[in-house]
């Protein structure tokens, strides 16, 4: 839903950033405002996956330029637990497993944590109990899940589902999701878009990256990105994304030619 | 994150590490005949004990100490030791009320409040400062049961035939240097004696409290379950921070009849030595037990995280038809502090079963082995045992290794070993950082996940103590 009197929720501002001693991003700029949802697509390697780990304060990469505000706070300044207690969102490409931390234990501390933040109280287990299986239903899942580690012995669809789970318990007001469809089969992606339709709405806003069309079919994007070689190529709507499923990425290498960069550099 | 920072995390500063100014009686260093005959004679010993004691000096002195063990230290200069010191307080006092108020402040800064009006509900403790027994708490209520708890020092005056009767029967004087060195000198610790038919009524509990520097501490524990009766036990232990190594040198007994059990857990928090490794307790201990008894069962518990040097096998001997022996153990390690411990399990009896679980999980520049047996007699039919042995690392300049030992004269037996090792990692820091919760939690909460399956099995009143315990080790100044 595009209103342009909504608030800015997240500026990205010709952010570069590195891993190790490689740049990925090269001045990327991006602005959120409530109510929107965005998808950003590109190749592997165009730096998708590296802006989402970016916002969400992955130590692995360092920011050498340019600035992030959310919520007008300088984002860049916050600790990733911070972020998180805000109300920025990352759903994991590949959700980790942390063997012997319990599923319930570790969404009840999450929670919690974001409870505090916004000066509401603690729940008890009992009553995050009933939080949990209520939120459940957003992602159909079983509450056996519950009692098991975190993503522990998880197939790909049940990790994906648990990440909306924790989506939905978080009540962000940006989340960004990076690659949720990657690995799903038409069942889970249909669950894991429902989930992600359900909690969008007015007051938040959606980040997806992807590659397929798939994914936008059943969660329509206001703006579609495109990303080449570490910046934001080329801003449309929806229609935007049904044109590369059409045409592929050639254009993006001529665009890029005529910038003067090597098709290479785009990886 | 770096794994550097979860380094800093785990390096967190020693809250037990004062010392009590009291006077005390000390004897001259040095380790002789005469010493043993001086240690004997002070605390007024039957002439059974002081041959007991010089048999196995005279042992000790054909021993060498051992050197398998995966760990380093300079030769102990056993000359260089105090055999005994005890607060000045010449009887052991009838009442609480005349121990003298330094002590009761020391226990109760250590969280073992002792006085009647502060002590700890259902748990009945014995607080040894040095080389003695201070106070035991809720003896009357306890022998109400027929349940015999004080220190060893006192059961060999009220109990002299018991203790002539189990002394040395579990841990022979020449088991081994440490426990020959142990059963010439040892000070004081705890006895339980649990009659025929008892569930012991409450949780027994003994404190260890070295104070003195260039002190050794050498106690000698024995518990003894008689048919059908069960007990649960817990030992905690903290010194002063010294930058000299002191020796702990334990001896722990453990005698189970027919149908009885004793769970026996430790949580071990002696001073480590600091960030370079300087100081810390020196800790060579022989713990086992014998199920003497058809269907008796032994549980070790064991939560490791001080000491420069651990040094430490709590076994089982499964002699009686269907015993069980179960070994939990966590230990955890940090800077230059090296653990090497483990279990044995000897099967002996048909049809005997044991479990073993370990977690070690080593931080800094330390070193942590298992080293475990798993022995089948031939005359073990059908006997069982399942190990598992998981190792996490903190950090990359961290060690761990295990060894496992499994010998089977028995076709008929089941051995099963399971182990792993993994790290935490920063991604899975970065998930639950990702997710709201700091830093410190994080890690604190995927060291408890680790040790769940040791945790469960610790008495309730000490299991969230050993879980803050871990956490406080692992607390720091994370921004």
């Amino acid at each position: 839903m595009i209103r342009p009197d909504a608030p800015v929720l997240l500026e990205v501002s010709d952010l570069h950033a590195r891993v190790e001693e490689q740049p990925i991003l090269k001045g990327v700029n991006l602005t959120i405002r409530a109510g929107e949802i965005h998808a950003v697509m590109g190749r592997n390697g165009s730096g998708k996956s590296t802006l989402s780990k970016v916002l969400a304060g992955h130590p692995a990469y360092t920011v050498t330029a340019g600035s992030v505000s959310y919520m007008g706070s300088d984002l860049l300044e916050l600790a990733p637990e911070q972020r998180s207690r805000l109300g920025l969102f990352l759903g994991f490409q590949y959700p980790v497993e942390i063997p012997g931390v319990s599923n319930l234990e570790f969404l009840r501390v999450s929670t919690n944590a974001r409870r505090a933040q916004r000066g509401e109280e603690e729940l008890d287990t009992f009553a995050f109990e009933d939080l949990v299986r209520e939120r459940l239903k957003v992602v159909q899942m079983d509450p056996a899940f519950l009692d098991r580690s975190v993503n522990e012995g998880f197939s790909g669809g049940e990790k994906k589902r648990n990440e909306i789970l924790q989506m939905a318990l978080l009540e962000p007001l940006v989340a960004i999701l990076d690659e949720t469809d990657s690995g799903l089969d038409i069942d889970a992606l249909r669950i894991v878009a429902d989930g992600v339709n359900q909690l969008a709405g007015p007051e938040n806003a959606t980040l997806l990256i992807t590659h397929y069309q798939r994914l936008l079919d059943l969660i329509t994007p206001d703006f579609v990105h495109v990303m080449a070689a570490g910046r934001i190529l080329r801003t449309g709507g929806k229609e935007l994304a049904l044109e590369l499923e059409r045409t592929g990425y050639e254009w993006v290498d001529q665009e890029l030619a005529s910038l003067g960069r090597e098709p290479a550099e785009v990886l | 994150m770096s794994t550097a920072t979860v380094g800093d995390l785990v390096s967190q500063p020693y809250k037990h590490g004062f010392v009590t100014d009291i006077e005390t009686e000390k004897i001259a260093k040095g380790l002789s005949e005469d010493v043993v005959r001086l240690i004997s004679s002070k605390k007024s010993e039957p002439e059974f004990l002081l041959a007991f004691r010089l048999r196995a000096y005279r042992q000790w002195l054909q021993m060498q100490s051992p050197d398998w063990a995966a760990l380093g230290y300079p030769p102990i200069d056993y000359q260089n030791i105090i055999y005994y010191a005890a607060p000045k307080q010449q009887e052991k006092k009838a009442s609480l009320d005349e121990v003298d108020p330094k002590l009761l402040e020391t226990f109760e800064k250590l969280g073992i409040p002792l006085s009647e009006q502060k002590r700890l509900s259902n748990v009945a403790v014995d607080a040894v400062f040095d080389s003695v027994s201070i106070a035991t708490t809720y003896r009357e209520k306890l022998a109400e049961h027929g349940v015999v708890f004080c220190s060893i020092s006192e059961a060999v005056k009220e109990y002299p035939d018991l203790v002539e009767k189990y002394l040395g029967t579990v841990v022979p004087s020449n088991d081994n240097y440490f426990a020959a060195l142990n059963s010439a000198v040892f000070s004081d610790g705890s006895f339980v004696f649990i009659p025929k038919g008892v569930a012991c009524p409450m949780e027994l509990s003994t404190y260890f409290r070295i104070n003195s520097a260039d002190t050794g501490q050498f106690e000698r524990t024995l518990i003894i379950a008689e048919e059908g009766a069960s007990v649960s036990y817990l030992e905690g232990c903290t010194a002063p921070m010294f930058d000299t190594n002191q020796l702990h040198a334990a001896v722990v007994e453990l005698v189970v009849l027919d149908d009885a059990s004793i769970k026996y857990s430790t949580v071990q928090n002696w001073y480590a030595g600091d960030e370079h490794g300087v100081g810390g307790i020196y800790n060579f201990v022989t713990k086992r037990g014998q199920c003497r008894g058809d269907r008796s069962r032994i549980s070790w518990t064991q939560v490791e995280t001080g000491s420069a040097i651990t040094w430490k096998y709590p076994s089982c001997v499964l002699q009686g038809a269907d015993s069980v022996g179960e070994f939990y153990s966590v230990a955890l390690t940090n800077n230059y502090q090296q653990a090497d411990t483990g279990t044995k399990m000897i099967h002996v009896g048909p049809r005997t079963r044991s479990t073993i679980v370990s977690k070690g999980i080593s931080a800094g520049h330390s070193s942590n082995s298992y080293r475990g047996l798993v022995q089948i007699g031939p005359k073990a039919v059908g006997a069982k045992n399942y190990s598992q042995c998981d190792s996490m690392l903190i950090g990359d300049q961290a060690g761990a290794n295990t060894y496992p030992y499994i010998r089977s004269q028995q076709p008929d037996a089941a051995v099963e070993h399971e182990a792993s090792t993994c790290r935490i990692s920063a991604d899975q820091l970065f998930y639950l950082q990702s997710r709201g919760i700091g830093f410190e939690e994080a890690v604190s909460m995927m060291v408890s996940g680790f040790c769940r399956d040791v945790f469960n099995q610790l008495p309730m009143e000490f299991a969230a103590e050993a879980d803050k315990l871990l956490a406080l080790k692992l607390e720091g100044s994370v921004g």
